[in-house]
């Protein structure tokens, strides 16, 4: 269910890195919490994020939560796909519904997050 | 007493389901220390026919049967019948704000009107259910502003509404948010272009306008649109006076409209309450602060309205809302929207120019102190304001507001106000105190 | 069985807009005693607008019969008990709508003469002293239109006092149970909130205060009695702590129903707080507005209140603008005039005894509940409450049903919800608040409805999953009104 190549942050997120470019989602534990999702709000390419700050949110009826990036570096690419169709993020958080690129600044970050096993871990102990 | 429906019986019963001797024991957990051992110092209850009295002799201490030209950001207008008699259902006045859309459908279905009356009214593409007031939605209007661009400058025209103005001021000081003015042509009362372009720069987010402005004068929306946008501010407009909207050309090259819609049949009231209104262009919708009401379905498919965009508000965003508002102004806002439905499309506009024709009528009489044209209400070049209105409260008559307590500069001129309940017989008696000898002797 | 309501026909009724057609008006105004004028030469050719598009054209029996048929799909206090937490739906006394619109008050000009202005001012001197008898402060402003923007005033007089005395300071502390105005509000004033957390009992966790009351704290922002209806019993100690740090106590004034009379914020430790006149004070609700949010402050705060402020000279009412320290107008004018005409006659009509009395009945109403309902529903703090209680949904969430479904099937037995979710810090709430205003009968009828949902939970969980079922639309779709937003009507 969750993709070993992903890593994983405490809060829900995801990324998976190719070629120095890291791509963001949110994990289908989180898109189950918010239930139907009805906006997305991402940033603008070429803003810079850092590490555990604010990129995003995410709202559903009853509540938002905000996106909090995995890793540090520069908005590459944004889903043109979730401005018209939010629902895809509960369809397929860790695939079509990915939510930003980013060109990585600092790759050093990327042993300090979960593996899928200890993101599994860390839920379960969670619920 | 009248309004609490038990007997002492019933009490008694209650008390004992709760397991109670008495109802002081009720708060026998409460600290000894915050306890209020002594009754309120304040005169007991009184009967309804009292309470009428009451207030029939305050009312009494109040100007009544006065004939007034005072506007200035609130304006007399007839008041159609059936705005009381539709609010004062039980259904709509006792009512709670429609967050349970299955049995509030009365008034999100009129909320919803609402929006659409004032979209349609300002040229607008979505508007919010309104805000407190006029005063209260320009600062609103101004953190949306720096909510969209990131900027953090607003530059506000003189000839807004003075206390509009410091209401701004007021909000804008904590959100880190420098306010400037930018002023107006001396003869003419618009806007000084040049004065705007030497101003604004790459951090203003706002430039605030009002049209008819503070003077009554048509001001030059246009021109400060262009300018704004050049310089990549948005411009927000702001309207005091509603009735000028159903003949004046709306403010089309807004990117937000902040108004005050008292105008539509809502009392003058001593300043309260009144209803505020935020417009905007479709892709500012979710930094519109206040409630919003959406059209969706039931689960049967039939057509239904309900609050949305609710992830905006206080009572989930918390710290991070769009504003801290929670009231919007409901009864208020459908004192108006009875208003635009009794008047309507038509009715409107035949409003409007009645109110054109009695200012209009007024100005050939006095000496208006602008060139620039004007909708009900105008500046008047009177010389000493204060004597001027003395002499006419004689006759019972309440004159223009002296606006030198708002700007030096016309400390010998007054805001004068004409709209459909001005009678010709008043005006000509003002004209003609105006021009009688002790009042020439004044002016002198 | 359900015995308060049963279904009947309710009219019909399209948007204003599909009911209009051209030629239909519901106005006449009187003919001009004045030329007439052109419009283009009296406001200039490019000034003139078209007609409003779309703008409604209908007669006089059709706008009537409109909005008729709309208010009859509402539910409202005429037409029973809200046991909505926190709101206070109490009785809207019908004197109030006569008075407000008396023409000497209706129709005074915020602008006329002071000369001419005295009765105004002589009613708000009046409430302004009646509640500043109520709740032991020493000033009031009636400014603020609404609670929240009387929280966002109060707060500012803090800034603004910390401010004179040499630093604004940063944070403002806010408990984790309190009503999302206040943490919204901070923020605007320019504060950072941080969250103090509750005692397991569900009040405020002293130990807690103090670690985080520091000289970089400018107020803790509480409710008392706080949201969960419970009395903050260390409100005395509370307040010592933070003036001991040069900190402030500011108290939203929400619950102040469970308190009149019987204990005075200014009495143990509050130097400022704010009123919902629309909620202890009985203005209407109208459907969500209009409010009033009085501000009360101990005397170091008076200098720095909204300003005009009134004054007596020479024997007369007057507007004092003249007033350095004051954190300036947070509205145009002087307050919502209209709804503090309501407010004032509330209090003439109770008098100190009956408004300590209203008190008296809003708790025990309150209190009758609990006993009764503790028996079928969860009740996560066990101290004493005051006008409100608050279950939580535990049991039936078991089987499956949350408080929202429980809510929205007390609706087919004839009441309005109570407070769903709320407050955060108990899972799955269910908030009750009777107020004064109701008797025996109607108390007793939503204890059995409550009782009767308790028991559908376990014989018919879908019944109530699905409700309501007798209202004119059932559940609405808000996920899509979301998505899609639709804020206006278009033509097709």
């Amino acid at each position: 269910m969750y993709p070993e190549n992903f890593r994983y942050t405490k809060e829900h997120e995801w990324v998976l890195v190719e070629g120095g470019i890291g791509t963001i989602g949110i994990t289908d534990h989180a898109q189950q919490e918010l239930g139907d999702i009805v906006y997305v709000d991402l940033p603008k390419p070429g803003t810079r994020v850092e590490q555990g700050r604010s990129l995003g949110s995410v709202e559903s009826v009853k509540a938002v939560s905000d996106i909090y990036s995995p890793v540090s570096g520069e908005v590459a690419e944004i889903n043109p796909v979730l401005a018209d169709a939010p629902e895809k993020l509960n369809e397929d958080p860790h695939g079509a519904a990915w939510l930003v690129k980013i060109r990585l600044s600092a790759p050093g970050e990327l042993p300090e997050l979960m593996t899928a096993a200890d993101y599994q871990t860390y839920i379960g102990a969670e619920k | 007493m009248r309004y609490l429906p038990k007997s002492d019986s019933e009490r008694r019963q209650m008390l004992d389901t709760c397991g109670v001797a008495s109802a002081e024991d009720l708060f026998a957990h409460l600290p000894e220390a915050v306890r209020l051992r002594r009754p309120l110092d304040l005169a007991p209850g009184i009967s309804e026919y009292e309470i009428v009295d009451y207030f029939r002799a305050r009312a009494a201490e109040n100007a009544n049967g006065y004939a007034s030209f005072l506007g200035a950001g609130v304006y007399r207008h007839y008041r159609p019948v059936l705005v009381d008699a539709v609010v004062s259902r039980g259904e709509f006045l006792t009512s709670y704000t429609p967050y349970q859309a299955e049995i509030s459908q009365g008034t999100l279905t009129t909320i919803f009107e609402f929006q659409t009356m004032i979209c349609q009214l300002t040229g607008m593409d979505v508007a919010n259910a309104s805000m407190y007031d006029g005063s209260t939605a320009v600062p609103e209007a101004a953190m949306m502003a720096a909510r969209i661009t990131g900027r953090h400058r607003a530059l506000a025209a003189r000839s807004v509404h003075p206390e509009y103005r410091e209401v701004l001021r007021t909000y804008a000081l904590h959100q880190g948010m420098p306010v400037e003015e930018f002023g107006y042509v001396k003869d003419s009362g618009v806007i000084d272009l040049e004065d705007l372009e030497r101003r604004i720069d790459d951090q203003t987010a706002a430039v605030i306008v009002q049209s008819p402005n503070f003077f009554g004068v048509i001001d030059d929306v246009k021109a400060a649109a262009e300018i704004a946008h050049r310089r990549g501010a948005l411009l927000v407009v702001v309207f005091t006076e509603a009735v000028s909207l159903g003949i004046l050309e709306p403010p089309a090259d807004a990117d937000i409209v902040a108004g005050e819609l008292q105008s539509f049949a809502i009392s003058p009231s001593y300043g309260g309450p009144y209803a505020g209104i935020i417009a905007t262009r479709e892709k500012f919708v979710r930094q519109m602060p206040g409630r919003l009401v959406g059209q969706t379905v039931d689960t049967h498919g039939n057509r239904a309205f309900c609050l949305t965009l609710s992830t905006r508000e206080q009572h989930i965003r918390r710290e991070k809302a769009t504003s801290n508002i929670c009231t919007n102004q409901a009864l208020i806002a459908l004192m108006a929207t009875v208003f635009m439905t009794v008047y309507g499309k038509v009715g409107l506009r035949e409003l409007a120019l009645q109110n054109t024709a009695k200012a209009h009528y007024l100005a050939g009489k006095l000496k208006p102190a602008f060139t620039g044209k004007f909708f009900n209400e105008f500046v008047a070049r009177v010389g000493n304001p204060e004597a001027v209105n003395k002499t006419l409260l004689k006759k019972k008559i309440i004159g223009g507001l002296p606006l030198g307590r708002f700007y030096p500069e016309l400390a010998d001129s007054m805001l004068v106000c004409a709209t459909e309940m001005t009678r010709r017989a008043e005006m000509d008696e003002l004209s003609d105190a105006l021009r009688a000898p002790a009042v020439e002797e004044v002016l002198a | 069985m359900i015995k308060k309501v049963r279904s009947h026909p309710s009219q019909n009724e399209a948007l204003l807009f599909e009911r209009s057609s051209p030629g239909n008006g519901a106005w006449q105004l009187p003919e001009l005693d004045v030329p007439a004028v052109d419009a283009s030469v009296a406001l200039g050719a490019g000034n003139v607008r078209a007609e409003i598009p779309g703008f409604p054209e209908v007669s006089e029996v059709e706008a009537i019969r409109h909005f008729t048929r709309l208010s009859t799909w509402n539910y409202a206090i005429d037409h029973g008990m809200y046991p909505l937490g926190s709101c206070t739906m109490k009785y809207n006394p019908r004197i109030n709508e006569l008075v407000a619109r008396i023409e000497g008050l209706a129709w005074a000009h915020p602008y006329q003469p002071e000369a001419l202005a005295q009765g105004a001012m002589e009613v708000m001197a009046r409430l302004e002293a009646a509640l500043a008898e109520i709740t032991g402060m020493d000033a009031v402003t009636l400014q603020p239109s609404a609670g929240a923007q009387g929280e966002l005033t109060g707060i500012l007089l803090i800034r603004a006092l910390l401010e004179k005395r040499g630093n604004p300071r940063r944070k403002i502390l806010i408990p984790d149970s309190a009503h999302g105005t206040n943490p919204a509000t901070a923020a605007i004033a320019g504060y950072v909130v941080e969250n103090v957390k509750s005692t397991d009992t569900g009040v405020l966790d002293l130990a807690a205060l103090a670690r985080a009351a520091d000289g970089d704290v400018a107020a803790l922002m509480v409710t008392n009695p706080n949201t969960l209806g419970v009395f903050e019993e260390n409100i005395v100690q509370a307040a010592e702590i933070l003036h001991a740090k040069g900190a402030m106590l500011y108290m939203d004034g929400a619950n102040m129903n469970a308190l009149v009379g019987i204990a005075r914020p200014g009495d143990f430790g509050v130097d400022v707080m704010h009123l919902n006149l629309h909620k202890t004070f009985s203005t209407p609700h109208g459907g969500g507005g209009p409010g009033a949010g009085p501000v009360a402050v101990k005397k170091a705060l008076e200098p720095f209140l909204p300003t005009p402020r009134l004054k007596r000279v020479r024997g007369k009412w007057a507007w004092d603008f003249k007033r350095k320290r004051s954190i300036g107008r947070v509205r145009a004018f002087y307050g919502n005039f209209g709804v503090l005409v309501r407010a004032l006659a509330y209090i003439l009509a109770h008098g100190g005894p009956g408004l300590r009395n209203a008190t008296v009945d809003a708790v025990l109403n309150a209190v009758y509940i609990r006993k009764q309902l503790e028996p079928y529903f969860d009740l996560p703090y066990t101290s004493p409450n005051m006008h409100e209680v608050v279950f939580s949904d535990e049991r039936q969430a078991k089987l499956g049903v949350r408080t929202g479904d429980l809510a929205k099937r007390l609706i087919d037995y004839g009441f309005h919800p109570y407070t769903v979710s709320f407050p955060m810090i108990v899972h799955g709430a269910l908030m009750i608040e009777p107020t004064e205003t109701e008797g025996k009968l109607e108390l007793d009828q939503f204890i059995d409805a409550m009782i009767s949902i308790a028991k559908e939970v376990e014989t018919d969980p879908e019944l109530v999953k699905q409700a309501p079922h007798s209202t004119r639309t059932s559940r609405v779709d808000e996920v899509a009104a979301a998505r899609k937003p639709v804020l206006r009507w278009k033509p097709a």
